[in-house]
């Protein structure tokens, strides 16, 4: 009977569960804003890639530079994620908050009909192969450390099982959220993602470390809401000049 | 040929995707990074920059989009 190191399977579940929820979350808010079947074929896609990855280079994964690949990931989820709070902010304030309840593809141009959405793949994509080989790194780092690979590795699958589930009960949920709403704040987390990670890729120190990814998000998707008010005032002058 | 045409198509997607509907976010985004990457080089606190230029080059965008 293969021995559980404890302190190992407990540290490594947490420490993993950390990147975990960043991977869910992107998933699920890609899957709800775009196509399920894009964000899963994506997530499917990252960890193939991941397991090619774990399997070619094992215990050497601990040399790979995450730096440059934090970068590249964070500044394209950037540069996107401000698109669709854009987006989000100028649908709202011409239409209001709550058009597009529970409709399908509601004055969404971005999402194509009619073919395979390839941005919401690569979205979802990038998310969880980068998170993905953080996780790895922690199972090889924790577990080659403590020589417990066997309880690392069940304690990151562990992370794994419990958050995909909380992700697949809540998804529901988040669908019933109008789809303009949902592509505001989905385009601060995925702002708020691209800020952390590329700011880590080029050695940015953030205050409280992962603490600073609520506050970013909270602070995208604030002042996404401030500035839709800012918006109609901006707009009013032209509507009134027109009359 | 058809090479080509998804070579095009390959490079349409990620024009696309890095520049959207205005240049001028993708632009201060990657000028805050180069402006972060120079604080840290400096050994300045540089976690700020990046936040307010993608925050506030967003503002400048949609004001000149409303204004249209």
């Amino acid at each position: 009977m293969v021995e559980v190191n404890a302190p190992v399977l407990v540290t490594t579940f947490f420490a993993a569960a950390i990147e975990v929820i960043e991977m869910v979350a992107i998933v699920v808010a890609v899957g709800s804003t775009r196509s399920w079947r894009a964000a899963l074929a994506g997530a499917g896609g990252g960890l193939v890639v991941l397991v090619v990855l774990v399997a070619a280079l094992g215990t050497a994964l601990r040399t790979v530079p995450l730096a440059p690949i934090r970068l590249v990931v964070g500044a394209l989820l950037l540069v996107f994620g401000l698109q669709w709070l854009r987006k989000g902010v100028l649908r709202i304030a011409a239409g209001g908050w709550a058009i597009g309840q529970g409709e399908e593809h509601v004055d969404d141009g971005d999402v194509p009909p009619d073919r395979f959405d390839w941005t919401g793949f690569v979205l979802s994509f990038k998310g969880v192969s980068l998170e993905g080989l953080e996780v790895a790194i922690i199972v090889v780092a924790v577990g080659g450390a403590a020589g417990a690979l066997g309880s690392a590795v069940v304690g990151a699958a562990a992370a794994v099982v419990v958050l995909a589930a909380v992700g697949a009960l809540t998804y529901r949920w988040i669908a019933r959220i109008p789809r303009r709403a949902l592509q505001l704040f989905v385009g601060a987390l995925l702002s708020a993602f691209g800020t952390f990670w590329a700011g880590q890729g080029i050695g940015v120190e953030w205050p409280g470390d992962e603490v600073s990814l609520p506050v970013l998000v909270a602070l995208y998707a604030g002042a996404g809401v401030g500035l839709l008010s800012l918006v109609r005032g901006w707009r009013r002058p032209a509507s009134v000049e027109s009359r | 040929m058809i090479v080509l045409r998804w070579l095009r198509a390959f490079a349409e997607f990620w024009i696309d995707f890095v520049v959207g509907d205005d240049w001028t976010v993708a632009a201060a985004v990657l000028v805050a990074l180069l402006g972060s990457w120079g604080l840290v080089e400096a050994g300045v606190p540089a976690w700020w920059l990046l936040p307010l230029a993608a925050l506030g080059s967003t503002a400048v965008s949609l004001r000149r989009t409303a204004r249209r």
